[in-house]
């Protein structure tokens, strides 16, 4: 597809203008209801939940929030969750079991949020919870990666039957920055540790994580976010076809299965 | 404290005395002494050994190989190892990936960072996990999450319980996003045995960290502790980083997660094997629908 290095996608993603869920839920649902709270402990800006038509059909929305500007990001802790959010994601995960309406995810983090509190309420148990409830949860979950992927608190909510990543989107074990400093002990070599981890939608569908890319217009998704949505909207459409022909079962084994298969060893 | 140290190593070993000419502290061979990453207080490694590797000063539990653990935990020779020779890949091309897995497994006669197993407690089937710290941290890479989800599949199919011993730093960064990708696998497979009504336990144990945390570590029906033992999602260093403060000793310890609710019960390293015992005991008969 595009052959833009890891480095330079960094720049595109974390440009200003990139689309956020903000922009996108309008453009792509109908109607959307939007719910709050985990019912547990409150409710996380960083995680928009709700319902809403989908040419037509209810479907429930999880969507991690990046903020447009300094008043959003302060509500949406420049879209990193506390372990509310991740409950308030399984929940509406679990409300939409109940009524047979798929689950879109739209991720965009770079990762769940790292501090005093997020480690009091258990964020390791809060993913972890998510992780093994989506993998069994009995209606068609799509995942699509907007921005940044980043790490467990990304895929808490990429348990999925498909994922799909914009053409500039990034999925990533630990953020560029983490990784540099974890291995090299310098932070400042970001870009350079973007370009080794295989972190783009093409290096993902290599791997074999990702299984679709969505195209976005030349430059990146900001110059034109109204023809990206219809791109995803394309994406979600499709895939929801494909998942709709399936029978439960065979629809929890190939999840199962799709992240069964991912990992390369000897023995 | 150091000095109490150095006169009882005159007195065991007859070493010269720990003032040397240059005035520079002596070399007492590192392995002879253990100091403790919680408290800071030194012992003598035979004391602390003779101790099953627990601070005496402040009951922190220190790390055990895996080989430890099993010897001390399941009926003498009962393990039937699952998978003993898989071997990591390098699935992102990582340079040098191969070199420190193969220098590693010199070093520490491990294949990898984890060894399952069907084994016996008190003559009662099992299916082992038990994690070592001591190759590339028990990070979670390839072989990690294979194994850790065949065995969950062997006792899923098997219908036994599961321990798991974890350990880990987190993701194994060398396997990048396939290593993120073995916490859906692994919790697939925990939620498969969960599904099929099978007990699981986890006893974490020095440090249980990151990924690990927050996929099958955190999943057990019951979630033991070893005391004074690090538990967390983050890195302590991020959050001071993020807070711009120093955090207290006890933050992410097996005590804070007990307080705040995501451990059962902290059991002390020479209760555990008869703790599981215990547990598997109380597992064997369900309740009102059994004979
Ligand atoms: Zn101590």
């Amino acid at each position: 597809m595009s052959d833009i290095p890891a480095s330079q996608k960094l720049d595109i993603i974390r440009m200003k203008g990139r689309p956020t869920v903000n922009d996108y839920i309008p453009l792509i649902f109908d109607d959307f209801f939007e719910m709050h709270g985990d019912r547990l402990y409150g409710d996380d800006g960083a995680v928009k939940g709700g319902i809403a038509y989908f040419k037509g059909t209810p479907v429930t929305v999880i969507a991690q929030v990046k903020g447009r500007n300094l008043d959003e990001n302060k509500a949406s802790n420049f879209g990193m969750p506390h372990p509310e959010g991740y409950r308030k994601a399984l929940r509406l995960a679990k409300q939409a079991e109940k009524f047979h309406r798929p689950v879109i995810c739209l991720i965009d983090t770079a990762g769940a949020f790292c501090g005093v509190e997020a480690e009091q309420r258990g964020q390791g148990e809060a993913i972890a919870k998510d992780i093994m409830e989506f993998m069994t949860l009995k209606t068609p979950i799509i995942s699509i990666i907007l921005g940044e992927g980043g790490s467990g608190g990304a895929l808490a909510l990429g348990v999925c039957d498909e994922l799909a990543m914009l053409e500039n989107a990034i999925y990533s074990v630990i953020s560029p920055r983490g990784f540099a400093s974890l291995l090299w002990k310098d932070a400042s070599r970001e870009r350079e540790a973007a370009d080794i981890m295989k972190i783009t939608a093409d290096d993902l569908m290599a791997l074999k994580v990702c299984d679709s890319i969505i195209p976005e217009p030349t430059g990146g998704a900001h110059n034109d976010p109204e023809s990206t949505a219809k791109a995803i909207s394309e994406y979600i459409f499709s895939a929801l076809q494909r998942k709709f022909q399936k029978g439960l079962d065979e629809l929890l084994n190939e999840r199962y299965n799709k992240f069964r298969a991912i990992g390369e060893f000897t023995e | 404290m150091l000095d109490d140290i150095f006169s009882v190593v005159r007195q065991r070993w007859g070493t010269s005395s720990p003032e040397q000419k240059d005035g520079k502290k002596p070399d007492i061979p590192k392995d002879l002494l253990f100091k403790c990453p919680r408290c800071g207080s030194v012992s003598f490694s035979e004391d602390f050994d003779k101790n099953g590797k627990v601070c005496p000063n402040c009951n922190y539990h220190s790390r055990l190989s895996a080989r430890e653990r099993l010897d001390i935990t399941i009926d003498k020779d009962s393990l039937e190892e699952f998978d003993k020779d898989m071997l990591s890949k390098n699935p992102i091309g990582f340079p040098d990936y191969e070199a420190k897995q193969q220098a590693l497994r010199a070093k520490t006669g491990l294949k990898d960072a984890v060894i399952t197993g069907k084994a016996k407690i008190r003559g009662k089937d099992i299916v082992i996990i038990v994690m070592d710290s001591h190759f590339l941290m028990a990070s979670m890479g390839s072989v990690v999450g294979e194994k850790i989800t065949r065995a969950f599949e062997y006792a899923t199919e098997n219908k036994l319980p599961v321990i798991a011993f974890t350990a880990s730093g987190g993701a194994r960064m060398q396997e990048g996003i396939v290593s993120l990708m073995q916490m859906a696998k692994t919790s697939g497979a925990v939620a498969r045995h969960n599904e099929a009504g099978l007990l699981y336990i986890t006893v974490m144990t020095d440090p249980t960290t990151g990924g690990v945390t927050a996929s099958f570590a955190s999943l057990g029906d019951i979630i033991i502790a070893e005391p004074k033992v690090l538990i967390g999602f983050a890195g302590r260093r991020v959050i001071e980083g993020t807070i711009r403060q120093k955090l207290p000793d006890e933050f992410q310890s097996a005590e804070f997660m007990l307080e705040n609710g995501f451990v059962d019960m902290i059991v002390e390293r020479k209760k555990m094997r008869r703790t599981l015992a215990h547990l598997l005991a109380l597992h064997e008969k369900g309740g009102l629908q059994n004979e």
